[in-house]
């Protein structure tokens, strides 16, 4: 834990228990006998300046399974530790109240009182002191943090400490910890047999942290000495080295392929739509990613009215905004498609410019009702946070949904094209508008209900743009592009080209960028469309068919 | 595509002079007339009856450079059909080619010719290699020319190759200009990042901010469009544009009588871009800034609707488009600018559904019927 205020929480507690238990009883029986009980002359040079000889008893408290010594450090850490007008250390319980440092008897602060004052380089000498003192403390995840913050201390010092500490533990986490703590500074040790352990120790552990400390080992200087002086040291350690390495490997493929299928999933919601359109009546539309937009709104307003009106279901809107997003923006393309581009099938060219124009007004429109800052829209808690896996990987609950929701709403509109009348018009108008016409496919109603399908779901990605990123009258721009790139690269007439199309782009996007940049990345990703629409120009997917236009 | 609106001309188009006296002389006196403009602000005083200020001729200049890549856009679009949604990239890096000329000018007080700031931030020491030359009045101009021409030619060779066309190369060009538009707003590409080239101090010697000099440049972009507008009537009425026009009415047709349309699209794509180029050229001295957000799709697309204002598939249509959609965004902007998004939205829509061919087609329409009642 790096977190100052998580260990201001801790010390403060620690500082409660012990003085509940009442000064000088051990909250926990620590095998401190063989040191000599604090005295004032040893703690003498804490209220000096010397700033060594500071050092020296901060790190002699450190060593010291007792409760008065890890006492004394956490008020060095809070800064409650005062020094009164004899020169007696005295550490601050509440305003006013003071305890004497070395015997723990209580007393009013006396009003001569100043603090001593913590440097940097102390202050680091306590906290490393303190993470020694605290592997005695009663709560085990105490000890747990003390031990993997020892766990990266070089300090040889404290070795003697931890295997003081790993007689006592009895909890088998701790106990884990402790043993790497141990691994990492035995390799210091005289013996190259422990070092060698240690070396093989830290591998174990795959983790990252060690790695610098056990490359010295095995690589040779710039001089090209060896800091180790071993061959089987060296060779543990390179080895350790490698596995290490070969998890990080792995963590970063898990990794990209995680968040290559989310933003995949986000492809896909932004372009199924766009598909649906496309393939029925060739048009591109425009104004798709203002429908996006519209649909993230909707997400926002539905929250602002949860917490006006519902405050203990705020946690379920998300859920609620699905079907009113989905609804509202069907609406909005339904009446798109009666009033404009219905007057201009057969000219897809034109229709983007329309649909182009419509995005205009819609994305202005959006800025004159809700102004043209961005909007803030929550995550619901149980889409915050996330999971840890590997050791090191966070998989964010928020991108689970997505994927999972994306997965989802490819599987309603498979089954609302392939398993019911709607879908049924819908392909035959896809394959052959004019034949589908003949034998009495109401095409006219088929494109209007297919282009409110087709901005509905363009209605739900929306909802789930709004939950991974900035909600403003922009956001449909950023996808837009992108989106077509799917659409073109897919195919258009199979829900399976857009699906494919959408996880490759996604994943390759992720994969090429920590190796070009996000820039680079997605102009490496249009020179590869370009390419594969060379091979084949309809699409990875296109139907195959004799017909010319 | 089966509406030809030409076939009836088409005939008669065969052993036509390249303009017919009228037009000849109606040419010749517009051209005059605006190149009259600069002098009323150079010989009037302020304030006099007849005096027009500086910032106007600034506005005609710029209107000018627009008109010019309208007919550029125009001759790919109304003439062959294909719509490109990236030519404000062309027009960009003709700018930005003259953008670099021009930094490479920029002379300190002391006279001397400092390296751009932005490239002092990244620390670099010389010019990259892609700067070379640039200094040189000459080479600039050659890579306005060529820069876009040979990314036009090398993108169309590809796309046409492979028969993209229709909706699928509007899009491709639009995500091309986007990329473009990315790697130019990395500041490690070399052309000062999202802030682009701006406060430049001197064309060929001269100050940049002189009415002279802006007179100069004015009167160039007069000549460059008249001479493009010639240029694109001796394309348009060769066997070259015939065939272009039936590459837009029915490509596969064309195949089918056994023509190759590859060479001929090729051909009138790389002089759009490069006729594009120039127009972004003479822009960027006498807007004084040339910055990625050129290269954003909205501007490719919003050169479209110039050209469907205006009337496409005739070559007088996308300079009045050009002239009357940004008259009006510079009236919309200053006057009600929360409005000027819905306005410019209602054109697109309405241009695309009432007027197909724009306000010269609705003109023509008008003086035909008028013919008509009259017979």
């Amino acid at each position: 834990m790096k977190n100052p205020a998580f260990f201001r929480v801790c010390s403060s507690i620690v500082l409660m228990l012990l003085l509940a238990l009442g000064a000088g009883v051990a909250a926990r029986a620590a095998p401190a006998a063989d040191a000599p009980a604090i005295d004032a002359a040893m703690l003498a040079p804490l209220a000096g300046s010397d700033t060594d000889a500071r050092l020296d008893t901060i790190s002699q408290l450190g060593m010291r399974a007792d409760p008065g010594a890890a006492r004394i450090l956490e008020a060095l850490s809070a800064g409650t530790l005062y020094v009164g007008p004899q020169e007696q250390l005295l550490i601050q319980t509440s305003p006013g109240q003071a305890i004497d440092a070395v015997n723990g008897q209580a007393m009013t602060m006396p009003a001569q009182a100043d603090t001593v004052m913590v440097n940097n380089r102390l202050r680091r000498a306590v906290q490393s002191a303190l993470a020694g003192s605290r592997l005695f403390a009663d709560d085990w995840r105490v000890r747990l943090t003390a031990a993997n913050n020892l766990s990266r201390s070089n300090d040889l010092a404290q070795l003697s400490l931890i295997e003081r500490a790993l007689q006592v533990e009895q909890r088998d986490e701790v106990r884990r910890a402790l043993e790497v703590a141990q691994a990492n500074l035995a390799l210091q040790s005289p013996q190259p047999d422990a070092r060698r352990a240690a070396a093989e120790a830290l591998g174990k552990t795959r983790n990252p942290a060690f790695r610098t400390a056990l490359a010295n080992l095995s690589q040779p200087a710039s001089d090209g000495t060896f800091a180790e002086s071993d061959e089987r040291v060296r060779e543990a350690a390179a080895r350790a080295v490698a596995a290490i390495d070969r998890h990080q490997q792995t963590v970063a493929w898990a990794g990209h392929l995680f968040y290559g299928l989310s933003l995949g999933s986000v492809l896909l919601l932004a372009a199924l739509g766009l598909a649906i359109t496309f393939g029925l009546m060739g048009v591109i539309n425009m104004a798709h990613g203002e429908l996006l937009m519209i649909g993230a709104y909707v997400t926002y307003v539905t929250q602002v009215l949860f917490r006006q009106w519902l405050p203990g279901w705020m946690d379920w809107y998300v859920l609620a905004a699905l079907p009113a997003a989905f609804f509202i923006t069907a609406m909005v393309g339904m009446v798109l498609e009666r009033t404009v581009i219905r007057w201009l099938y057969g000219r897809p060219l034109e229709t983007l410019l329309a649909t182009w124009g419509i995005s205009l007004i819609l994305m202005q429109g959006v800025r004159t009702l809700f102004g043209a800052q961005n909007v803030e829209v929550s995550n619901p808690s149980w889409m915050s946070g996330g999971v840890t896996v590997l050791g090191g990987l966070v998989l964010t609950y928020n991108r689970m949904a997505i994927i999972v929701f994306a997965v989802l709403v490819v599987a309603f509109v498979w089954l609302l094209l392939n398993h019911t009348r709607l879908g049924l018009f819908v392909r035959a108008i896809t394959q052959n508008r004019r034949m589908a016409d003949c034998v009495g496919v109401p095409t006219g109603r088929v494109d209007m209900l297919a282009f409110g399908l087709g901005a509905g779901i363009a209605g739900l990605a929306g909802v789930a743009l709004s939950q991974l990123g900035n909600v403003g009258p922009d956001l449909g721009r950023a996808y837009i592009v992108d989106s077509f790139m799917v659409v073109v690269l897919g195919g258009v007439g199979q829900l399976a080209g857009t699906v494919i199309a959408a996880f490759s782009l996604g994943t390759i996007n992720k994969f090429i960028e920590p190796y070009s940049g996000a820039v680079l990345a997605k102009i490496m990703i249009l020179v590869l469309i370009v390419l594969v629409v060379q091979k084949r120009p309809q699409g990875l997917f296109a139907p195959r068919g004799r017909s010319v236009e | 595509m089966t509406h030809l609106p030409h076939r009836d001309r088409l005939a008669a188009l065969a052993h036509r002079p390249l303009l017919s006296p009228a037009a000849w002389t109606a040419l010749l006196a517009a051209t005059l007339v605006m190149a009259l403009l600069p002098l009323a602000n150079l010989v009037f005083a302020p304030g006099h009856a007849l005096h027009i200020s500086g910032y106007m001729i600034a506005l005609l200049g710029k209107f000018m450079c627009f008109a010019l890549a309208a007919l550029a856009l125009d001759l790919v679009w109304g003439y062959a059909g294909i719509l490109s949604l990236g030519h404000g990239l062309f027009f960009a890096l003709g700018g930005y080619a003259h953008g670099m000329y021009l930094m490479r000018n920029l002379g300190g007080p002391d006279g001397v010719n400092r390296m751009p700031e932005f490239m002092s931030f990244l620390s670099w020491k010389e010019y990259p290699w892609y700067w070379a030359f640039t200094d040189h009045f000459a080479w600039a101009w050659l890579l306005v020319i060529c820069v876009p021409g040979l990314l036009a030619f090398v993108f169309g060779y590809f796309a046409f190759r492979s028969r993209i066309k229709g909706v699928y190369f509007s899009i491709i060009t639009q995500a091309l200009t986007f990329a473009a538009m990315l790697l130019f707003f990395r500041n490690e590409t070399g052309f000062g990042g999202n802030n682009g080239f701006t406060a430049f101090r001197t064309i060929l010697g001269f100050d940049i901010t002189a009415a002279s000099t802006r007179a100069a440049l004015y009167w160039a972009t007069l000549a460059a469009l008249a001479l493009a507008f010639i240029l694109a009537r001796v394309v348009t009425q060769s066997k070259l544009g015939r065939v272009l026009m039936a590459v837009r009415d029915s490509e596969n047709r064309l195949r089918f009588i056994g023509y190759d349309p590859l060479g001929f699209k090729l051909f009138v794509w790389t002089l759009s871009a490069i006729l594009c180029g120039i127009a972004g050229a003479l822009y960027v001295p006498q807007v004084g800034i040339i910055n990625p957000s050129e290269m954003s799709p909205q501007n490719s697309i919003e050169m479209v609707i110039w050209v469907a204002t205006g009337g496409r598939g005739t070559l007088i249509g996308p300079i009045i488009g050009a002239g009357a959609v940004n008259g009006l965004k510079t009236w919309f902007t200053s006057a009600f600018p929360e409005y000027w998004l819905y306005a410019l939205g209602l054109i697109f829509v309405l241009v695309t559904l009432l007027l197909p061919q724009g306000i010269v087609g609705l003109v023509r329409q008008i003086v035909r019927r008028r013919k008509e009642v009259d017979a």
